[in-house]
């Protein structure tokens, strides 16, 4: 077993590495020059050549990297922004935990709405409420989750005038944002409950509960539930990244100061080293989720456990 | 007629009410697309001083924006661009990835590995993310949007196209053909790659929504389509701008988006239930 978290946790590292090479040779492969960025045209050659220097730019790009890379790794710190001039560690500071809450209280709403959701329309396959459940998911899945954002707006901001369309300080501004990545998010997670109860409802396992004469409650949350469940929780937890990418959009929407609206920003400031940060944490944040929900499904599945095992030697 | 493998097809295909109806949106999407100059009642970007910020009438069917343009006629000249992205991005995606796909799946060894490996780091950042640090690089445009989904969506194609191929190129008839003396080249395309074209058209249509979906955000936040393109996802952001004054900007084009994807969604239902019963 240990064998095989070591192989997949090395394989992250090398997967991060990756990306961080990745994320830094297509920053410096951007047309134009970062001086330029940072002083206007007319600034003297002298001048640019002593901001060369001072942001280490005059190197060779690997010294660069290696110089990026060892400061993140040993001091968490991730340059200074070559456009508003700030430490990145500052401005990520600010904005991370707003993300954090974001992020978390979507996820945490998905999971109260959705799960139950999805065992209803599994329990009560075919019925009028499973086709209505599963029709308006599949809707769902068509709509982009920025026009989400512009509809409920609309309705809830514009005409009945209930929700406040920016802003972040008080309780009320978050329910919109939280709202329309949940309305986003939850069909998938519908869809996903309900196909893996499905799929534990008609396993042996059950038929032998039936069989021996267990009440139908102890089957559905003795056995279809807990191996249902397992998957369910696993798949959540690696869906956590998408959930974080998507928030950009919402950040985006109603002006919630958070890592997705800096990223966007960066990007139209072609502020490079901020995107380069961004990209890298939101990456590591992917991997790692990845990494534990391969751990979690091991540690309460059995099953899986032999199997990870066997394939690690 | 229906003792042809065409005529079976179109018999079933007939029958499957989901192809059908996704079938007939798409239709009416590339026809309005093709037709857009005799359809819309005005050109896209034709102003009308007097008539700013009217509200839905029975001359402009869904409003006037800031300059007075009318709204359906932006909304039915945006087909063109949503066409255009779903074909030029799955032409790349498709291209990328059949090839990637075909050349792991084929030969094995070190080159699988190392392809492989790249469509895993593509994999591990998601999407969204992705696109934008590629935008970043190329520029702001429609075209730089499309590639920029592209090389995010491709990887998905390869992993398909690589299993069909390992699976594909063991049986008999591929024996025959090394056999008979046939270049591997002319194996993988002549003689592979036919043989997938059922799980390719299912995974196109698959992926078609995410295409179209992405490069909209993308414009949305102003890093894909520029003023004055009547790029629906460009149309939504410039309604958010206005959706105190007038509510009518932000729903139509977004009505128009949600329309297409659920004809692709259903076309590609429908599809998989008629091409491939394997997949999915």
């Amino acid at each position: 077993m240990r064998t095989y978290y070591l192989k997949r946790l090395s394989m992250g590292a090398l997967l991060i590495f990756s990306v961080s090479i990745l994320v830094f040779s297509m920053m410096h492969m951007m047309p134009g020059d970062p001086i330029d960025l940072m002083v206007d045209r007319r600034v003297s050659q002298d001048r640019r050549d002593a901001l060369r220097k001072e942001y280490g730019l005059d190197r060779p790009l690997i010294t660069q990297y290696v110089d990026w890379a060892g400061k993140i790794l040993l001091h968490g710190d991730f340059g200074i922004a070559i456009r508003t001039k700030q430490p990145v560690n500052d401005q990520l500071s600010r904005r991370i935990p707003i993300s954090l809450k974001l992020c978390g209280l979507m996820f945490l709403f998905e999971l109260i709405i959705a799960v139950p959701l999805g065992l209803i329309c599994a329990y009560k396959k075919d019925s009028w409420i499973d086709r209505i459940i599963t029709n308006i998911s599949l809707v769902m899945t068509a709509v982009p989750n920025f026009w989400l954002c512009v509809i409920l707006i609309i309705i809830f901001s514009v005409k009945l005038k209930w929700l406040p369309i920016s802003g972040y300080e008080q309780a009320r501004n978050w329910v919109l944002p939280v709202a329309s990545g949940v309305l986003g998010g939850v069909s998938g997670t519908i869809r996903l409950t309900r196909s893996e109860t499905i799929d534990a409802m008609r396993q042996k396992y059950v038929v032998t509960a039936y069989a021996k004469g267990l009440p139908h409650r102890a089957v559905v949350v003795g056995h279809v539930l807990r191996n249902a469940l397992i998957l369910i929780t696993v798949l959540m937890c690696m869906s956590i990244p998408w959930l974080i990418s998507g928030a950009v959009i919402t950040e985006r929407m109603f002006g919630i100061p958070g890592m997705g609206h800096l990223l966007i920003n960066s990007i139209v400031m072609q502020d490079y080293s901020v995107v380069q940060a961004c990209v890298l944490i939101i990456t590591t944040l992917t991997v790692a989720f990845n990494i534990l929900g391969d751990i979690l499904i091991g540690l309460l599945d059995p099953r899986i456990r032999i199997a990870q095992t066997e394939g690690a030697q | 007629m229906s003792d042809t493998p065409a005529g079976l097809f179109l018999s079933r295909s007939l029958k499957n009410v989901n192809f059908m109806i996704g079938f007939i949106i798409l239709l009416s999407i590339v026809l309005t697309a093709v037709f857009a100059p005799s359809i819309a009642p005005f050109n896209y970007d034709e102003p009308h001083k007097a008539d700013r910020f009217t509200a839905p009438n029975s001359t402009y069917w869904f409003g006037t924006d800031d300059f007075g343009r009318d709204q359906f006629s932006r909304v039915v000249y945006g087909a063109r661009i949503t066409l255009q992205v779903a074909i030029v991005g799955t032409l790349i995606q498709v291209l990328l990835g059949v090839t990637v796909g075909l050349l792991c799946g084929f030969y094995g060894g070190a080159i699988d590995r190392i392809l492989m490996y790249l469509t895993d780091v593509t994999w591990c950042v998601p999407g969204t993310v992705l696109a934008l640090a590629v935008v970043t690089v190329l520029g702001k445009s429609l075209m730089n949007s499309i590639i920029a989904i592209s090389l995010v969506n491709w990887a998905g194609y390869a992993r398909v196209v690589r299993a069909k191929t390992m699976s594909l190129k063991n049986m008999p008839f591929i024996e025959t053909a090394v056999a008979f003396g046939e270049r591997r080249p002319i194996i993988m395309l002549r003689y592979i790659l036919p043989n997938m074209v059922p799980a390719l058209i299912v995974l196109i249509s698959m992926n078609l929504p995410g295409t179209i979906l992405s490069t909209a955000t993308l414009s949305f936040l102003g890093l894909g389509s520029q003023p004055p393109s009547p790029d629906w996802g460009l149309a939504i952001s410039q309604g958010m701008t206005y959706v105190t004054r007038c509510v009518w900007l932000g729903v139509f084009p977004g009505l128009a988006l949600v329309y297409t994807v659920v004809g692709v969604n259903l076309l590609g239902e429908g599809l998989r239930d008629l091409l491939d019963p394997n997949i999915g």
